[in-house]
């Protein structure tokens, strides 16, 4: 009982913390946004062409907005000590990091999630694409928190940690980003795409079981100073 | 020092929390070695030494926050892997970063931080450190010492037995000292164990465990 309460605390606190200093949470959306909004303008207005590469570009710009807001996961914790306290409670680690990921969906992956098919509205995605591009965001995202994750643990103790984090899963997101968005393609010309969403289900599936567990050993070692 | 002696250590330590043995090494350098100690309830211990002697490394050992050493710890005669959720249980440890947040008030601070206190308690809690009328204040705009005696309250308000402060009176001026060491010497008699860093002078008397004696003798001669 008392495991889950400061669980919960931790977890109020956080939604607080996040309430107080919303301009960070925007910064994210903001640049899938202008993503989004830049390539009609760079590459060419017509509808035709654009609804053949908005799939990609939603998803690219979907996975470099999560990348640019893992940063932000325990940095901030790290710095004024409170990482510490939180490893020094007597439940696993594991169970933290499991709240930290899941705060970190409900901050960026479940808005980017809501805010794509505006963005398929701007760049004339195909009818057929807006099921499956809500649905492979619905399952793809909270992979890319838990992959995140264990980047963000294992680089929180970095100085100049930048460019390590990005290297370091960047590979892991490789096959969300296949599979993604080739089911939107897969809607757009009329396909069946369960099947890829299948496959984005089973990597969730993996990824929860095997990420906070990596997670976890990460931060543990970044704190050993 | 009855805690570098190792003859007269028991094999099977009954003490509330006890270390055999301990070695640390650092850059290839030995922080401390053969390092045994008994801390009972109700003892302060005050672990000294010059600076670079080990001391928060000692303190990150005794945490589990992952330094490197040889020994054994043990906490009430089981040994720390064993007993690492009871132990964490009764520990409440503050450090040179205490863990405050500075967009959130004194209030929610405490009430992340200590989730069984209730609002009463945290009030009365903040009062006693001097804080009354800041908690509804950001951290952020409370000095570096009221930042500290938010987390300060935190003493007040878990019941827990071991007590790890590592450079607790930094930054707090001379009242809260006082007050400071007065709740301290009052939680080693109500039977809990007080485990300190400090190079301020301590108005009680105090277990010493020396680190980084060797090394200094050794620089003078």
């Amino acid at each position: 009982m008392a495991q889950t309460f400061s669980l919960m605390a931790i977890f109020k606190r956080d939604l607080l913390i996040a309430f107080r200093n919303r301009g960070e949470l925007l910064n994210p959306l903001m640049f899938f946004l202008m993503v989004a909004s830049l390539f009609p303008l760079a590459v060419t207005p017509d509808p035709k062409f654009l609804g053949l590469i908005a799939p990609g570009i939603i998803w690219v710009g979907a996975l470099l907005a999560t990348l640019l807001s893992l940063d932000l996961m325990f940095k901030s914790d790290f710095e004024d000590g409170s990482l510490e306290q939180m490893l020094l409670q007597p439940q696993p680690t594991l169970l933290f990091v499991m709240v930290k990921t899941l705060l970190h969906w409900l901050m960026a992956g479940l808005p980017l999630t809501l805010m794509a098919p505006v963005l398929g509205v701007m760049l004339a995605l195909p009818e057929g694409g807006y099921w499956p591009l809500v649905f492979s965001l619905l399952l793809g995202t909270p992979t890319l928190s838990l992959l995140g994750a264990i980047g963000a643990a294992l680089t929180v103790g970095l100085k100049k940690g930048g460019m390590l984090m990005p290297l370091l899963i960047l590979p892991l997101y490789i096959p969300v980003l296949i599979f993604a968005a080739s089911s939107v393609q897969a809607g757009v010309d009329g396909n069946s795409y369960t099947g890829h969403l299948a496959f984005l289900g089973a990597y969730l599936a993996l990824m929860l079981v095997l990420a906070p567990v990596a997670s976890a050993a990460s931060l543990k070692i970044s704190i050993a100073r | 020092m009855p805690q570098l002696d190792e003859q007269n250590t028991p094999k099977v330590p009954t003490a509330l929390l006890s270390g055999r043995a301990l070695m640390c090494e650092r850059d290839d350098r030995v922080l401390f070695s053969k390092l045994n100690f008994d801390w009972h309830e109700g003892q302060i211990v005050r672990i000294s030494g010059p600076n670079g002697a080990g001391k928060s490394t000692l303190i990150r050992i005794l945490l589990g926050l992952g330094a490197s050493y040889d020994g054994q710890l043990y906490f009430d005669g089981k040994p720390m892997h064993s007993a690492r959720y009871d132990f964490r249980s009764e520990l409440l440890y503050l450090g040179h970063q205490v863990g405050i947040k500075t967009s959130l008030t004194p209030e929610e601070n405490l009430k992340w931080l200590c989730p069984g206190a209730s609002s009463a308690d945290i009030h009365t809690a903040l009062r006693k450190v001097g804080l009354y009328g800041f908690e509804d204040v950001l951290a952020q705009g409370l000095s570096a010492g009221q930042q500290r005696r938010v987390a300060l309250a935190r003493l007040y308000l878990e019941p827990k037995a071991i007590w790890i402060l590592d450079e607790p009176f930094t930054a707090i001026d001379k009242e809260g000292v006082v007050q400071l060491e007065q709740h301290i010497i009052q939680h080693a008699q109500s039977g809990g164990l007080v485990v300190l860093t400090t190079h301020h002078q301590l108005a009680f008397d105090v277990q010493e465990l020396a680190l980084g004696v060797q090394a200094t003798q050794e620089v003078l001669s």
